[in-house]
């Protein structure tokens, strides 16, 4: 009974979903009619990198009224800007009204003003223009290319780290401090510990302990806090309407760099002595060997940002787009996008489930990755294998 | 001029996305394989094989998305 119960609800919030989202359809189809003008149809292209990149504000959604116009609606966030001319500013991004008013002497682009540049004959892609950076403006309405301008604001990227941080950084403590108490140890775990206790145990059995050998434990800190601080990314990039951290690629770089030092900070002599002269091998192998080995020692870094990075931004786009063909069939038939919303909504929770799983995973793979690399640089009993692997 | 250098930039950058897509398909269907196949001679290895499997498809994967992202990079600059 219950369960009929349930699932009569679920097609009924499905239903009720499904009607938003094609009731919306049909708005921008009706205002397309009026005003033929690009401003209205959809472009998918717009609404898939607005989701990917960073932004001043955290965007929710449109509302479309009768007359085709938008009004976005969100969360503004704090803007700072450092210019050696103009000295300091702090405010919030909702005073530039989403590009429509300059603030300050500052503007933000939009891609009405990227398109007006480009008919312009401003060579935008080489000025670094695009939509969503701020630029400073002269009293004739023009970019003032006499002024700098250094963007230091806290992003919905930014922001969304630290609040992740904060919250993993809670948890962490809490369930320390009861280990501290002794709760856990001699006692059943409670609460949080439950939770974190098996992914703990996981990264210190699979991760840790097979790959680095008798030192695993001056490396475990360092594993289980990328491990965490990825995880708690992944997750709270998939909730809707957040920002999308771990498929930054200045993220994943500075994840990257820092496993570069680690890993380079853990070789030993051993290490670099079969590097530069692998042994038993012919003088003209070695020649092709040593620049192999050199190039390898970067591209484990750039595996491993990359990685990340392209799994993540993959995931959004395949999401972004399932939602998107809603609106492409909605432009050319209003029945047409009733239609799809079915099939591709219910392909959207198939794929945002498949994410979750990802998340986990490349948090997974970051971690195992490293703790490989590191314990080739100093392992000596397989050294063998270590080099057949490369 | 311009329109035709931009639609043969998204069909190279389309081209290049579905040929990686099905060397990744093949790669990852021969780990499967290769896993599938271990684990029914070697039930008691489960553990083992499940996380190499996974440490391997991914980084077949991860060559994949390599492709992905250049064929994204040949689409939009």
């Amino acid at each position: 009974m219950t369960s009929r119960l349930m699932k009569s609800f679920a097609v009924a919030v499905f239903s009720i979903f499904s009607l938003a989202v094609s009731l919306e359809a049909v708005a921008k189809g009706g205002g397309e009619e009026k005003d033929s003008t690009k401003k209205n149809s959809f472009n998918a292209q717009e609404v898939i990198f607005g989701h990917i990149l960073d932004g001043h504000e955290f965007h929710f959604f449109d509302i479309i009224h009768g007359d085709g116009t938008h009004t976005p609606v969100g969360i503004p966030l704090p803007v700072i800007l450092y210019s050696p001319q103009k000295g300091f500013d702090v405010f919030m991004s909702s005073k530039f009204h989403h590009g429509e008013h300059d603030h300050d002497g500052y503007r933000m682009l939009t891609e009405e003003h990227i398109e007006k540049l480009k008919e312009e004959g401003v060579d935008v892609k080489k000025q670094g223009l695009n939509a969503g950076k701020i630029v400073p403006v002269g009293t004739d309405g023009k970019i003032d290319a006499a002024v700098s301008v250094y963007d230091f604001s806290l992003t919905r990227n930014v922001v969304q780290m630290i609040l992740a941080l904060a919250l993993l950084v809670w948890i962490m403590i809490s369930i320390a401090n009861k280990y501290k108490r002794g709760q856990g140890v001699k006692t059943a775990p409670t609460g949080m510990q439950n939770l974190m206790e098996p992914v703990i145990a996981f990264v210190r059995d699979e991760v840790a302990k097979p790959n680095l050998g008798a030192k695993w434990e001056k490396y475990l800190p360092y594993l289980l806090t990328v491990f965490f601080f990825i995880l708690i990314n992944n997750i709270f990039g998939l909730i809707p309407g957040t920002a999308n951290v771990t498929g930054n690629i200045a993220f994943t770089l500075v994840l990257g760099v820092i496993s570069f030092i680690v890993i380079l900070a853990s070789s030993k002599k051993h290490y670099w002595g079969h590097f530069f002269n692998p042994p038993g091998m012919p003088l003209g192998i070695k020649f092709i060997l040593v620049p192999v080995e050199i190039l390898g020692l970067f591209i484990k870094p750039m595996a491993l940002i990359i990685r990340l990075f392209a799994n993540m931004v993959a995931g959004h786009i395949i999401i972004i787009c399932l939602i998107s063909l809603i609106f492409i069939f909605a432009g050319l038939n209003e029945y047409a996008g009733w239609g799809t919303s079915i099939f591709s909504i219910a392909f959207t929770i198939f794929i945002y489930l498949i994410e979750v799983l990802v998340a986990f995973i490349q948090a997974f793979i970051f971690t195992m990755l490293t703790a490989v690399f590191i314990g080739q640089t100093y392992e000596e009993v397989h050294h063998d294998d270590a080099h057949a692997a490369h | 001029m311009l329109e035709t250098v931009g639609s043969i930039a998204n069909a190279g950058g389309a081209i290049g996305a579905g040929l990686a897509a099905m060397g990744a398909g093949i790669g990852v269907g021969q780990i499967g394989k290769g896993a599938v196949e271990a684990i029914a001679r070697q039930p008691e290895a489960l553990n083992d094989i499940r996380s190499n499997m996974i440490l391997t498809a991914a980084l077949v994967e991860g060559a994949a998305l390599f492709a992905i992202i250049v064929g994204f990079l040949a689409m939009v600059l």
